[in-house]
């Protein structure tokens, strides 16, 4: 007899639970920042002022998460399918070659508008690619995608050092990165939405695609649950002996998920290469496809999940430097301890509050057992 | 000794708004073997789950040997002598039966004293209640009937004086059945309490002394067993009167739907699971295929319906070849008119987090009247699956609540709803009934006579032998990957069962 379990309403479920789990990691956070000798106050009050204090932190929150909106899709879309991708950060890194070489070409040539439909083929297709050897390995051999992915990424960064010291880099130039792209290859910047509301930015690198990834989670959800291939992909990540059994290719379904998946995490690479630095540089992606697992997680892979998780780890990014800047004996990494935190207590520790969320919900609800048992037997 | 055994008061345990037990009062005399009765979900798992100290109640008392007791873990249970033969046994299978034995009772940081105290208790155990097993032998080399003879063994060890056997009989062969309730006789004259939780009720009437019938969380009537019949007991289970018995005309079998010729199938380990395997199935019959789980069964059913592959053999759908020995492909098998239900409705035959219409189109989720172009037409799929709700009265009837939050009964309906449906030709299906409560199997086997009646040809797996002589016009009976014997639908269950042992298999082989 399987046990049953009081279901939390939708709410608590999608709500509360994730909001506990923020605040446990910041009081825990807090508790590391008392042991280093600072006051947590202080430092929760410069995070969200920094991610939030004046118009141009909230574009740079804004910034961050789109790049984070982009991974966090990739890794729900593999997720979906049973896949567990930890190749964004490679898939992006080379996302970037797509975006560069599309730019590079044709900058001169067309106006912005003509060059992002083209660089957006360029970085979803060589995400993409790089993520189809390690699908194809494990589709048809049954390489672990776990252990490929994280090679792929390794193989990435070195490719990506190989062609900007050599073939990428201007003749003469002393930096590992590409030219700067003209009028052709440069997004417009958000920075106007914000002079609506009286919030004057004046240099952020906020930039249409922040739209493009909110377009892309809507998409996403359309794929994946209202589309026949979504249905699959659902199928064969929730139960790949059911996916045998309804005449799903294994195969198939595992080659394209992460060619979605690819796709996806190459797409980041046209926030920070042609949105902000204008340049294709050395390690642009800084982590974002690792990230997207997190944000995944934090977001239970739905659209409507990751929207936000990738704002709370843009939060994360753009308060932490702001910690960084202004309290001088909390360094970069206590940023990334408080990361950890979150990622530990959002993810890996997801269902450490709910049992007893659950019970509390059980006790409360006016159809609870001990109430109708009480009565029944004073009856 | 006092005379209750275990004496339960008022016990009330909850999950949330479910109740799965109310005010249970329950009288366990000892000395006795007490049958507790009741379809899935009436909370029999739950109370005996409280006994043992997996679950605390919420309210209510325990009384073992007349002291109240509060049970808070299995070690405690077992210190109070109650012991535990689980429906899936818990036991390690690469270890020996004397490792298993001691598994959690060794005593020394050394194992070889623990070991040879245990070996002389064991030969004392075997001679006082005849259960012979050689405490040497790696588990995963016995029959089941061993293995759940080594459960026993087990919680003996540990001084158990009452036993809770759940649902003991499901593995086993009639034969092997009969061996268990023989030692459970001897228990009982060695003054042993004996607990037998099943939903098989002529196992009640063949061994206990007193019955108890759980119904919704309640249990709705404690009986003498001698002084009640299975028609009594069925109808308190279910809370109406149930048939029991299918009732079916004469077949009237046409031509040939499914024919399978010399079909082998080699499993990852490399033994051959089914052996030259040849059959027909007309259409306008039933033919049911006998025998104990994993003699073949589940990988012939696997193979005919193209999920697994054979190594050699043909099998003809309406006088055309199937490619089993290739890429057979389900999907495709479908549009030719095979539907499949599958023994394991969990895994394979239902995605139990998607909601029930998404169940409701497994496998025919590419039909042009689901789809619009690459999108699901949800609003066709959730007329449709409201349309099946209706028809096979499924409950409760909302399309969108997750399947895993359907009984065991519903989601078989759900998963016999989408492939009889489409009307096909051929139907294979696979332990129809198993974790289905009673009233839901009485619609099931109807529907299959129905379909049979309609001319078209069924293929029936089922370890139930029951089911197999009550619904089949002809029976194949499956030893060790071979088909042994054919019989008609009134073969006895004497007869299959010798066969379901391999015993005339033998014979018949040479």
């Amino acid at each position: 007899m399987s046990v049953p379990y009081a279901k939390l309403p939708a709410w608590a479920d999608y709500g509360l639970i994730p909001l506990i789990n923020v605040v446990v990691a910041f009081a825990v956070a807090g508790l590391v920042v008392l042991l280093v000798g600072e006051s947590p106050v202080e430092a929760f009050t410069y995070l969200i002022e920094g991610a939030f204090g004046r118009g141009q932190n909230i574009a740079y929150t804004l910034y961050y998460a789109t790049s984070f909106i982009f991974t966090g899709l990739a890794v729900a879309v593999a997720f979906h399918g049973g896949l567990f991708n930890i190749g964004g950060e490679g898939q992006a890194y080379v996302g970037g070659l797509g975006v560069a070489l599309v730019v590079l070409a044709l900058d001169g040539t067309f106006p912005w508008w003509v060059n992002f439909p083209l660089a957006i083929v360029g970085a979803a297709f060589m995400g993409a690619l790089w993520a189809f050897v390690p699908a194809y390995l494990q589709a048809r051999r049954g390489s672990h995608i776990v252990i490929t992915t994280i090679m792929f990424n390794f193989i990435a960064a070195s490719l990506m050092v190989y062609l900007l010291t050599t073939v990428l880099k201007p003749a003469g130039s002393m930096s590992p990165q590409t030219r700067t792209f003209l009028d052709g290859g440069q997004l417009p910047k958000l920075n106007f939405v914000f002079d609506w509301f009286g919030a004057s930015v004046r240099s952020s690198p906020l930039n249409i695609s922040f739209l493009l990834a909110l377009v892309a989670a809507f998409l996403v959800w359309i794929l994946i649950w209202r589309t026949k291939l979504g249905y699959e992909i659902r199928t064969q990540g929730f139960s790949p002996k059911a996916a045998r059994y309804a005449g799903i290719g294994e195969t198939r379904i595992v080659l394209v998920t992460m060619l979605i998946s690819g796709a996806l995490a190459g797409m980041m690479a046209l926030n920070p290469v042609m949105g902000d630095a204008n340049r294709l540089q050395l390690d642009f992606v800084t982590g974002a496809g690792f990230v997207g697992i997190a944000v995944a997680l934090m977001g239970r892979s739905h659209p409507a999940g990751i929207i936000p998780a990738a704002i709370l780890f843009g939060v994360l990014y753009q308060g932490g430097a702001e910690i960084a800047f202004m309290m001088p004996s909390i360094s970069r990494d206590m940023i990334i301890i408080i990361q950890g935190l979150v990622i530990l207590f959002a993810g890996a520790l997801e269902h450490m509050f709910r049992p007893s969320l659950q019970a509390l919900f059980a006790s409360i609800s006016p159809r609870s057992g001990a109430g109708e048992a009480a009565g029944q037997k004073g009856a | 000794m006092s005379e209750a055994a275990i004496e339960l008061v008022g016990i009330n345990k909850s999950f949330g708004p479910v109740h799965a037990n109310k005010n249970i009062d329950l009288n366990i005399k000892a000395g006795t073997i007490h049958g507790i009765v009741g379809e899935n979900g009436a909370g029999k798992s739950t109370l005996m789950s409280i006994l043992y100290g997996f679950y605390q109640a919420d309210s209510g008392e325990i009384h073992v040997a007349g002291k109240p007791v509060a049970i808070t873990s299995s070690n405690h249970a077992i210190a109070l002598g109650i012991g535990m033969v689980h429906q899936h046994f818990m036991l390690v299978q690469n270890f020996t039966v004397l490792e298993n034995i001691i598994l959690g009772a060794e005593r020394e940081a050394l194992l070889s004293s623990s070991i040879s105290k245990a070996r002389s208790e064991l030969k004392r155990l075997e001679k006082e209640y005849g259960l012979d097993v050689d405490p040497d032998s790696i588990i995963e080399d016995l029959p089941v009937g061993l293995q759940q003879r080594v459960e026993i063994l087990k919680a003996l060890y540990r001084g158990a004086d009452i036993l809770i056997l759940d649902e003991p009989t499901g593995v086993l062969t009639p034969a092997e059945a009969d061996h268990l309730f023989r030692i459970l006789a001897q228990l009982r004259a060695e003054g042993k309490t004996v607990v037998l939780i099943t939903h098989k009720l002529r196992e009640i009437m063949a061994i206990t002394d007193n019955v108890s019938v759980m119904r919704q969380g309640q249990i709705v009537a404690t009986r003498k067993t001698a002084e009640t019949t299975v028609e009594e007991l069925a109808e308190l289970m279910v809370g109406r009167r149930v048939l029991l018995h299918v009732e079916k005309g004469d077949a009237r079998a046409g031509e040939v739907k499914l024919s399978v010729r010399n079909l082998t199938v080699v499993d990852s380990r490399g033994v051959k699971v089914v052996d030259d395997v040849s059959f027909d199935v007309r259409g306008g019959e039933i033919v049911g295929i006998a025998g104990v789980a994993g003699n073949g069964q589940s990988q012939l059913l696997e193979t005919i319906s193209g999920i697994r592959p054979a190594v050699s053999g043909t099998v003809m759908l309406d006088g055309r070849p199937i490619d089993v020995t290739g890429a057979a492909d389900p999907g495709e098998l479908r549009d030719r008119g095979l539907a499949h239900v599958p023994e394991d409705r969990h895994y394979v035959g239902l995605v139990l987090p998607f909601e029930e219409y998404e169940n409701s189109i497994l496998g025919y989720h590419d039909r042009p009247e689901y789809l619009n172009g690459p999108f699901l037409n949800i609003e066709a799929i959730r007329a449709d699956a409201k349309k099946k709700i209706s028809q096979y009265d499924i409950r409760p009837g909302n399309e969108r609540l997750k399947t895993a939050n359907f009984s065991g009964g519903n989601q078989q309906k759900i998963v016999l709803a989408r492939e009889m449906e489409k009307d096909p030709g051929v139907l294979v299906i696979g332990q129809p009934t198993r974790g289905v409560d009673v009233g839901a199997i009485e619609f099931i086997h109807k529907r299959l006579i129905d379909m049979r009646d309609q001319g078209r040809a069924v293929l029936l797996v089922s370890v139930e032998l029951d089911e197999i002589r009550s619904l089949s016009d002809r029976i194949l009976v499956m030893f060790d990957g071979r088909v042994v014997g054919e019989r008609s639908g009134e073969a006895t269950e004497g007869e299959l069962g010798l066969l379901m042992a391999g015993i005339d298999g033998k014979e018949a082989a040479e």
